[in-house]
């Protein structure tokens, strides 16, 4: 991240500079951090809401049920995780809002899907495989209906907007599946991650 | 029928899982007001968590989209798109559709509303749009929320996709609307 952050900044003022454009680059730090404190406000009320939510799903159990429903497919991806622990039900929780295009309430339940496999983290810095995969796959943004797409198509006046909704799937559906590829192989020759070495977690 | 069955889940999922998840819990004999307030009480604190990371990814974003360095990459991609008989308006789409959402949707809505765009230039870009999501945003918020800073291929890996989805979009648009 310290490189990326490095390469963002520096090379946007080398850029801005050449470009002429450096008063530009400038005034989008102030607009760029106001926006980033706009977004986190916002989060807060459904934030609140999703994870009152959730609270009551797990206490119940829920999330359980749910987590057993698809055990089949995480134990598979999501191996170093215990298969009783919360994380896996939160991560079904995560992509069916996702898949559903329950935008508002899939942020929530990703963090706290992140939270949970934290927990399971040695290294708290650090990003852990199960944590990379879970962020792949939720960048891949697999969803069945764009809402968002078809409401601006719509808007225009597009002929017939739901036609979009089957090569879309297509494609999201193989992103998803390609993120998932991606993350399997690169966990096997990138600097490993911390293992506890009690073999316990 | 089938754009009223799509309408029809749209408009129940979420009502839906809400009746499902407070049913559960009366069931179970969960008190809910106590339990959902108690969960509730985290949203402000994950919501400030984030500041931090939302601020570094965005004003970075921000300074790159305000330099001009899209403007070169759309001047190298341009020929290259071309070259495949892709159409060139949806290079901005290209550029920023991992890195902010906001702007992806207005490069789209002009795109989307201009009366010059063909069919299938607004297909593609809605396709593209719609089966992706913005990256950098979220890995700010997610990993920002639990005070991940060594991302290690985290990024990589969701960028590929990204390429990957880019790539697919192009073909299966090629397939299904131009003939």
């Amino acid at each position: 991240m310290n490189y990326i952050f490095y390469f963002l900044i520096v090379f946007s003022i080398i850029a801005g500079a050449v470009n002429g454009k450096l008063p530009d680059v400038v005034s989008a730090i102030l607009t760029g951090a106001g926006l980033s404190v706009k977004i986190a406000l916002s989060l807060i009320g459904i934030m609140a809401f999703w994870l009152g939510m959730m609270n009551i799903a797990q206490k119940s159990g829920l999330i359980e049920v749910i987590a057993r429903l698809i055990k089949p497919v995480t134990k598979r991806l999501f191996n170093e995780i215990p298969e009783d622990s919360p994380a896996i039900g939160d991560i079904a929780m995560s992509f069916s809002a996702n898949a559903f295009g329950l935008t508002n309430a899939a942020t929530p339940i990703g963090i706290k899907a992140m939270e949970e496999l934290q927990k399971h983290n040695i290294d708290k810095t650090t990003a852990s495989n199960a944590m990379c995969l879970f962020l792949a796959m939720n960048t891949a943004g697999f969803q069945i209906i764009p809402a968002t797409v078809i409401g601006i198509l719509v808007g225009v006046g597009y002929p017939n907007p739901t036609q979009i909704i089957a090569p879309t799937l297509f494609v999201t559906t193989l992103a998803f599946t390609f993120a998932i590829i991606v993350a399997k192989i690169f966990q096997r020759f990138w600097v490993p991650q911390k293992i506890n070495e009690s073999g316990a977690e | 029928m089938f754009q009223q069955i799509m309408d029809t889940i749209s408009l129940w999922a979420l009502p839906a899982i809400l009746v499902l998840i407070l049913t559960y819990g009366l069931v179970k004999k969960v008190p809910l007001y106590e339990v959902f307030t108690e969960g509730a009480k985290d949203g402000f604190k994950v919501a400030i968590n984030i500041i931090p990371y939302l601020v570094a990814i965005i004003v970075g974003i921000s300074m790159l989209r305000a330099s001009g360095v899209f403007e070169w990459l759309g001047a190298i991609l341009e020929p290259v798109l071309t070259f495949f008989n892709i159409p060139t308006d949806i290079i901005p789409i290209m550029l920023t559709r991992s890195l902010s959402g906001s702007a992806t949707i207005g490069v789209f809505s002009d795109i989307a509303g201009n009366p010059a765009s063909t069919f299938y230039t607004t297909t593609l870009a809605a396709v593209m749009v719609g089966s992706s999501e913005t990256t950098l945003y979220v890995l700010a918020v997610y990993f920002g929320a639990v005070g991940i800073s060594k991302i290690r291929y985290a990024l990589l890996a969701g960028l590929l996709a990204d390429l990957a989805g880019i790539i697919l979009a192009i073909l299966i648009c090629r397939i299904m609307f131009l003939h």
